[in-house]
């Protein structure tokens, strides 16, 4: 056979998204602006011959590391994506946070995220667009629900995900049922729904953090520079809002660096998500989140 | 492919429920090395504290709860290697209520392990799933007679279920790679040859994982790429026209002449299509092979559309038709009947159809058989015919699966899937047209599709109704609906006006251009 483990992985994740484009009318995919979301980014340019034929969701907490938004707005400018954001407008000006003092963290996340995300999703909540010709985000008159969403969740990230399915129905406030879903074999896809519920689609579901970033290497994928230690024995092995991601201890200042740091180094047995604080805080907190939506 | 970089290998480990299943995946863990250091003497530790037998499947069950703590390995997909290879194991629960995830998990397997309890004996998963997994198409298997400790090593037990199950899976025209005895709870045969079995001489697992046969090239096969869709991004000035599709065997070139079926319809491939981040045109391909998702671009401008096959001329082509016989495995929670519309997806066809004859149905566990039935309950195996409503193009010959098979969707649901063992003639197979009227027909007479709009007044439904008939659609006014009379509605084919939300939102008479274009016939819209 003439293709790699890196081609297979890539032709599957195109197969699925051109599958997603040709069942969705109102499809979207959402861009965390990490590093797997933004491979599946670039599959999408991929699969599309350079376009991006559906918008760019992003859920903007407002506690991003600044570098992540500036990363975002000149990509989407650059590629010419169809980018749009959302957030939780009420909960920022009530200041109903854990910054703020006045949240638990997974309540945070469930309400700067997993809220702000079914909302902008269903459209009932402002989604803000970027204008090209301008730069900058205006409210967008779409207000359609989208009903296919591409997410880019790994199946080795940790033990909700793992039961993922390629597509994967959700009902109408987003709920998950892990443990009844359709049977998905011969790549067949579940592109038949009921009106009110939609579907996820996660094309990166059998990839792994190392696959990730061996693809970035050989594709040339342009990753945020917090991934990479600066001199200060520092570096993101995951992004997420400030206050909730730590750095770990890491000299990987080059991508060859962070792959052999993962495959035979000191992160070969270390789960990537280690430094997300929301992940610790309840033994069974992910899943819950995930079951209500949470990506 | 690098020199260094070992095959991969996906397995999936399948059996009765108890026959011992994690522990051969803890086992192989804890052989190869796969673990985090210290975790086995953690959960030996553990098991003496609390007076507990020491198992390996508790090592899946540990892994489990300390992945929120940090540790890596995923009890769904575990990762190990052998000499050759890179192996991820997959998860398939043992439980009948769970056949639907078996199956899922299954079919993105190259291989398989079948575990069979050595005292138990085959039970009724061990059939069961042999079957499943020769429909699934995975003929790379070995089985492992499991617990050969608890049976005392003894040479005529493995032999007696090797004789059972080998007539088994002959029947269903499998041959394993190997029958291993194995004791994954005292390591026999697993990673290395067992002293205690000094009567076996063949190969141990680690072994037989690469003895299977990896990755089949599909080369020397007929092309075949089932076209997902025609690309034609004009509005970003791009004028290509390219038809894509995941290619399934064979491989493609340019200048080469292809022929898509069903329709027949043949062009010469311009330009082998592939975008590269990098733009580095040395990396610009110069052939497709089995397993890409690739793209190419025509001589002459045809009109292709997804659910075309497209083929190399010159090569064998596959069989088209409306009506065929298929083997069949029906998941669906209401029994599958003869005469209600379903819905076939054959690679990225997908038709109505109805099944105009049950001719065997089959209890893949007692291996029950029964003729002519009535019809096709949950877990069962059959045999059918199918009659659809548009013709498809399919390949019978084993030797390319992917284009011989196809799911059955029952409302939103995949319910079922099959493998096309014979095309027929539409009437042998009997009159589509004699069963139920289908969503197709009505719009093809009605010469619409059924719509709903959103009205905001009663002054606008009228007006609109009037115009639309006017029009020569068929449309109706109600000022308030439940979602039953308005499903009621749809399915006699009828644009539904109504006060609230609608497909469409009309705010007045000049919407009705909107309306016509959305509830237009499909089947007219592009055609040539």
């Amino acid at each position: 056979m003439p293709y790699t483990h890196l081609d297979m992985l890539e032709s599957r994740s195109i197969h699925i998204l051109r599958e997603s484009y040709s069942a969705f009318k109102n499809l979207c995919m959402l861009w965390s602006i990490g590093k797997d979301s933004t491979v599946l980014l670039c599959l999408a340019r991929k699969a599309f011959y350079g376009h991006v034929p559906f918008p760019l969701v992003h859920i903007d907490t407002h506690y991003k590391i600044p570098e992540m938004i500036e990363y975002r707005d000149r990509l989407a400018m650059e590629w010419n994506l169809d980018m749009i954001y959302g957030e939780n407008r009420d909960a920022l000006e009530k200041k109903e946070t854990f910054p703020d003092g006045r949240t638990t963290r997974i309540e945070c996340c469930r309400r700067l995220k997993t809220e702000a995300l079914t909302h902008t999703l269903a459209g009932d909540w402002t989604r803000m667009r970027l204008n090209h010709e301008t730069g900058t985000y205006e409210p967008d008159e779409n207000r359609e629900p989208f009903t296919g969403v591409i997410v880019g969740v790994r199946a080795d990230e940790e033990g909700s995900r793992s039961k993922e399915r390629y597509f994967s129905p959700r009902d109408g406030r987003g709920d998950w049922d892990a443990d009844d879903q359709p049977p998905e074999f011969w790549g067949q896809y579940k592109t038949d729904f009921a009106p009110g519920t939609h579907v996820r689609i996660h094309p990166l579901l059998d990839w792994t953090e190392v696959d990730i970033w061996e693809y970035i290497r050989r594709e040339g994928v342009p990753v945020v520079s917090l991934y990479f230690n600066h001199g200060d024995g520092k570096r993101y092995r995951s992004l997420g809002c400030w206050p909730c991601t730590k750095p770990v201890d890491s000299d990987a200042s080059t991508l060859d660096e962070i792959i052999e740091e993962l495959k035979s180094g000191k992160f070969a047995r270390v789960a990537e998500r280690a430094g997300r604080e929301q992940d610790r805080e309840d033994g069974g907190g992910l899943e819950e989140l995930r079951r209500g939506g949470y990506m | 492919m690098s020199a260094t970089e070992k095959e991969h290998l996906s397995i999936v480990v399948a059996g009765h429920v108890d026959h011992g299943k994690s522990t051969v995946i803890g086992r192989l863990l804890a052989d190869t090395g796969a673990l985090p250091e210290g975790k086995l003497e953690s959960i030996r530790e553990l098991c003496r504290r609390t007076a507990k037998p020491f198992e390996y499947a508790f090592l899946l069950d540990a892994l489990k709860d300390e992945r929120a703590q940090g540790i890596t390995i995923d009890t769904a997909r575990c990762f190990f290697e052998t000499k050759k290879r890179r192996c991820t194991v997959i998860d398939a629960p043992g439980h009948i209520e769970f056949l639907k995830n078996m199956i899922s998990g299954a079919s993105r397997a190259d291989a398989a392990l079948l575990v069979i309890d050595a005292a138990e004996g085959v039970c009724e998963n061990s059939r069961r799933h042999g079957y499943m997994l020769e429909m699934l198409g995975i003929s790379a298997i070995a089985v492992l007679v499991n617990k050969i400790d608890l049976v005392n090593y003894d040479r005529g037990t493995y032999e007696a279920i090797c004789r059972d199950y080998s007539e088994f899976l002959a029947s269903i025209g499998i041959t394993p790679t190997a029958y291993i005895p194995v004791s994954a709870a005292q390591g026999d045969n697993i990673a290395s040859h067992s002293e205690r079995t000094p009567w076996y001489s063949g190969p141990d697992v680690l072994e037989t994982l690469d003895l299977f046969p990896c990755g089949g090239s599909g080369e020397g096969l007929p092309l075949r790429i089932p076209v997902e869709d025609v690309y034609k991004f004009t509005g970003d000035g791009d004028t290509r026209r390219i038809v894509a599709g995941l290619c399934e065997s064979g491989s493609l070139g340019a200048g080469e002449k292809v022929v898509f079926y069903p329709s027949g319809k043949t062009a010469v491939v311009k330009t082998l299509e592939e975008w590269f981040m990098d733009g580095n045109e040395d990396r610009a391909p110069t052939r497709f092979y089995a397993g890409k998702s690739c793209g190419f671009t025509t001589e002459e401008q045809i009109y292709v559309r997804r659910g075309e096959i497209a083929c190399r001329a010159g090569e064998t082509p596959p069989k088209t038709g409306r009506a065929f016989r298929a083997s069949i495995f029906w998941l669906g929670k209401t029994p599958l009947v003869s005469g209600r519309e379903y819905v076939v997806k054959a690679c990225t066809a997908k038709t109505p159809c109805r099944i105009t004859a049950i001719h065997s149905s089959l209890n893949a566990a007692s291996l029950e058989k029964t003729a002519q039935p009535q019809s096709v309950g949950r877990h069962e195996i059959a045999d059918c015919t199918f009659v659809c409503e548009r013709e498809i193009a399919f390949d019978t010959d084993a030797s390319l699966p992917a284009t011989g098979r196809f799911v059955i969707v029952d409302g939103y649901e995949i319910s079922g899937g099959g493998i096309i063992t014979e095309a027929l003639k539409t009437e042998e197979a009997g009159a589509y047209s004699s069963a139920r009227l289908t969503k197709d027909e009505r719009a093809k007479y009605m010469n619409q599709r059924p719509l709903t709009v959103g009205v905001p007044d009663e002054e606008t439904g009228r007006l609109l109704e009037r115009a639309l008939f006017a029009e020569g659609r068929f449309a109706y006014y109600a000022p308030r609906l439940s979602d039953e009379q308005k499903n009621a509605l749809l399915s006699a084919g009828l644009i539904v006006l109504t006060q609230g939300d609608g497909e469409v939102a009309a705010a007045g008479e000049e919407d009705i251009g909107e309306i016509l274009i959305r509830s237009q016939n499909a089947l007219e819209l592009g055609e040539e």
